[in-house]
């Protein structure tokens, strides 16, 4: 039987805020460092994005079919490539046009609605497939959510959506004897299959590879491809999923990070009989080795893998609940700017940079914080939220006297209105609960 | 291992961090096996009256008679020079305590097995010549005793150390709690400036009490970075839950400054920062407790910027008044502009007060669960307040962690780092 290499990159860039102090509520609606996500995309793609890019174009030159990966593209990253790096987005779309290239449906703002509102989710991926089909004219068939999150709630709704592949971490809190190298599947819905990461190999890139300490350093292609016959008969598909900065930015092009890339596939077929696959091709060929229970839900971040990098503390939790507060009006907003301002803001990252767990120590930052402290996160934060909330609570004095006119279509939106906000107070206490058990773990 | 010290007394007459600095560091010297000789000078008798007082408003009164500190006493040879020299003395504020308290008068230590060393011959006549007069007592004490290594605290006993330093040929550690440039900006004292130099030159350790304090020492000073080695000072553990039974009459939120008005700490940004917050909220009110130098200007600023009525200054503040005033507060602001270390965040966050610490402090390097701005930054400082009063989950994470924070700065690990730099040079 076949055996396989799934390599999936995770490619997103927040929209960072600018210092936003609290005199600038009601007066200034500019929320963002321009100048900041200027240069953090321009550095990215000289020093990463465009290098590694283009080794894998020459790979699938020189090895057609054989040599296969997928990307996830936030939404947020895409309409900053197409403002500020136009030649990052070619090199994407050259990459898409070669067909060896999987790319994977995700929510447009890298958001965590997944966790909180099924409506704000779907529409997040319906903004994400629409980019998608623009850009590339692809239509994606297997599904990442944001940072790997997942449980069996939001993989019934990914499965509405249209999707049946679904990629996601491998803990051992989930998988505990089982091998994270096969395909599972839901076992709320048989149907959809689930790809786990083998967060050992994984982050033997990612995180060890240029670490000097690591009894395993220097980690060379030969030896990773050990590694992977060393996996034994049993292992069908190795998920190898990584943040696209891995290459050139988290691993520097000193620690021969690229070298490693462009020389991986040939030691894996001379040394291995492992193929390139990517999730869908996986999905299709392999028949799950047995249903996963995933009540809680899982991530690929910090050693927990869990959401507590993001709704971790006080101040996450409450930043994250007041930003849902405004989704019953945000639902009615016809205002572009208001809109996508309200996206940028859902951005997982803003909600990252409030963490503490960063104060213990031994703890791998993968996404470095433009803040000084979290409290700082916060702050800043709220502040632009409270000008947001001004704005759409403005906005929707007007959107009263509309619905005023027409007082049939106010009732029933009044009720859809009601049954979906007494749904998310159940979700939202069912994860809460999870929150406090992780807590206090 | 035997160390002669030349420290400030201890409790109750504390004179801001250097009394209690002192007075942490030598317990936990002593709780591992380290003897000492403990000098002091005595400006005043116990609690003479009308002597001005340079205690600082964020004093903890802790006492002698503390049973903790007791079991050491006996461990300690303790002695007190009959000396005017009080920290974060001027020569302006010397001269107002010679004319103020009656010379000659002699005090009695009481309970304690103290050794009190008289020296024949008045007080100096200014503070400079008081210096060199302790210097000499310090020259017969040091060829009295035996002892391996000489500790001086701050400038006043730099002078002293260096006397014991040349009869006895021991080594030398000078103790950098303040620079003169923390007390006064860029109008230095340059007889205080040179004295300090001079300790240091001739010290083979200099310890800093923080990062910062030793930029200061190796840039403005010249001192070789070798010798210098960062020791962050630590705070004494809680003390007991004390019930002051507090009740707040005022429903709006209360940001409190609390320290001496003087350049050092920085008051006039407190107010431009309150002045930003006002503007915007009405519902917040401001204090500024302490005295000093700079309080009538303080005054004046807070009048012509037209928020009296929101800005409140209580004066000096002491004992169970600080603790109340802590009870009372919602946020705490310590502006600095230069603090060598700033102890009074850590009694703020005991008492479960969120503070904002300016970056130019000492403290801002050992503490996680605070906010910190630039001291001129008001605009961040503002900020800060105004979030701190409107966001509840930023309080509420902060009560969460501060007090767990606070209780984790010990002097024990400072004692012990401390005693690894004497162990250098008995090896």
């Amino acid at each position: 039987m076949m055996k396989s290499v799934c390599f999936y990159f995770q490619v997103h860039q927040p929209f960072r805020l600018r210092t936003y102090r609290f005199f600038d509520i009601g007066d200034q609606h500019d929320y963002f460092d321009e100048y900041a996500n200027r240069y953090a995309i321009m550095q990215l793609a000289e020093k990463c994005y465009l290098p590694a890019n283009s080794i894998l174009l020459e790979l699938i030159e020189k090895y057609g079919k054989k040599f296969r990966v997928a990307f996830s593209i936030s939404g947020m990253a895409l309409d900053q490539f197409e403002m500020y790096a136009p030649e990052v987005l070619e090199s994407f779309k050259k990459l898409a046009k070669t067909g060896n290239v999987e790319f994977l449906a995700e929510t447009n703002d890298h958001g965590l609605s997944s966790l909180k509102s099924k409506n704000e989710f779907v529409r997040q991926v319906k903004l994400h497939e629409k980019k998608l089909k623009d850009l590339f004219g692809i239509k994606p068939k297997a599904f990442r959510n944001t940072e790997l999150i997942y449980n069996d709630e939001i993989g019934n709704h990914i499965f509405e959506m249209g999707y049946n592949t679904v990629l996601t971490e491998g803990p051992k809190h989930i998988l505990g004897w089982k091998s994270p190298n096969l395909l599972y599947c839901s076992a709320t819905n048989p149907k959809v299959k689930l790809l786990m990461k083998n967060f050992q190999l994984s982050d033997d890139i990612a995180f060890r590879f240029s670490v000097k300490q690591w009894s395993e350093w220097p980690l060379t292609t030969e030896k990773f491809a050990g590694w992977l016959n060393d996996l034994g008969t049993n292992a069908e598909v190795v998920n190898l999923f990584l943040d696209y900065e891995t290459f050139g930015q988290n691993q520097s092009k000193k620690s021969g990070i690229f070298e490693f890339l462009k020389n991986l596939p040939e030691a894996i077929f001379k040394q291995t009989d492992f193929q390139f696959q990517t999730p869908s091709q996986v999905s299709a060929s392999l028949q799950p080795a047995s249903p996963l229970h995933i009540p809680y839900p899982i991530s690929w971040a910090d050693e927990e893998r869990d959401i507590t990098a993001w709704l971790g503390n006080d101040m996450q939790k409450e930043a994250f609940n007041k930003l849902f507060d405004l989704e019953s009006f945000m639902e009615k907003c016809k205002d572009k700017q208001l809109l996508s301002d309200w996206d940028k803001l859902h951005t997982s990252d803003h909600f990252y940079y409030m963490s503490t767990k960063w104060f213990s120590e031994g703890v791998v930052k993968t996404r470095i914080s433009p803040y000084n402290s979290p409290y700082d996160a916060f702050i800043n934060y709220m502040n632009v939220l409270t000008d947001l909330e001004i704005r759409v609570k403005n906005s929707c004095g007007d959107l009263k006297d509309l619905s005023a006119n027409s007082g049939v279509k106010k009732s029933t939106t009044r009720a859809k209105k009601t049954a979906t906000s007494a749904k998310k107070a159940s979700a939202s206490k069912q994860t809460s609960k999870k929150k406090t058990s992780s807590e206090t773990k | 291992m035997r160390v002669l010290m030349f420290g400030w007394e201890f409790p109750p007459h504390i004179s801001g961090g250097l009394g209690t600095a002192c007075y942490g560091l030598t317990k936990a010297l002593l709780k591992c096996g380290v003897d000492i000789i403990f000098v002091v000078p005595k400006a005043w008798g116990d609690e003479e009256p009308g002597s001005i007082k340079l205690v600082n408003a964020s004093d903890v009164a802790l006492n002698l008679q503390d049973e903790i500190f007791r079991e050491y006493v006996d461990q300690i040879s303790y002695v007190e020079v009959n000396s005017r020299l009080i920290p974060y003395a001027t020569d302006e504020q010397y001269y107002n305590i010679m004319e103020k308290t009656e010379s000659g008068k002699v005090w009695e230590r009481g309970e304690l097995n103290a050794q009190k060393f008289t020296f024949s011959g008045g007080y100096g006549k200014n503070l400079m010549e008081e210096v060199k007069r302790y210097a000499m007592i310090a020259l017969e004490i040091a060829r009295q005793h035996d002892y391996d290594l000489i500790h001086a605290h701050d400038w006043l006993t730099y002078h002293a150390g260096i006397e014991a330093k040349r009869i006895s040929g021991k080594p030398l550690i000078v103790h950098m709690h303040a620079t003169e440039f923390d007390r006064t900006g860029e109008n230095v004292n340059t007889l205080v400036y040179a004295m300090e130099k001079s300790g240091m030159e001739a010290a083979d350790v200099v310890i800093a009490v923080s990062h910062l304090t030793r930029q200061t020492v190796i840039n403005r000073y010249g001192i070789d970075p070798n010798k210098v080695i960062t020791v962050h000072n630590g705070v004494e553990p809680s003390e007991k839950e004390k019930d002051l039974n507090i009740k707040r009459n005022l429903k709006e939120k209360i940001v409190t400054f609390l320290g001496r008005i003087t350049f050092q700490k920085g008051p006039e940004y407190f107010i431009e920062a309150a002045y930003k917050v006002l503007q915007r909220d009405e519902n917040v009110r401001f204090v500024m407790a302490g005295s000093g130098d700079m309080l009538p200007k303080m005054i004046r600023r807070v009048a012509s910027l037209g928020i009296a009525n929101k800005f409140h200054f209580t004066g000096f503040l002491k004992g169970d008044d600080v603790d109340k005033m802590f009870g009372l507060s919602d946020v705490y602001v310590m502006p600095s502009v230069s603090e060598p270390f700033g102890i009074s965040p850590l009694e703020a966050m005991r008492s479960n007060v969120p503070v904002i610490i300016s970056k130019q402090s000492g403290v801002a390097e050992v503490l996680k669960h605070a906010i910190k701005v630039d001291f001129w930054d008001i605009d961040a400082m503002a900020d800060a307040i105004y979030a701190l009063v409107h966001y509840e989950a930023l309080p509420e994470t902060f009560k969460k962690h501060g007090k767990k924070e606070v209780d984790n700065i010990k002097w024990d690990q400072a004692g012990l780092k401390v005693k690894e730099i004497y162990q250098q040079f008995l090896s």
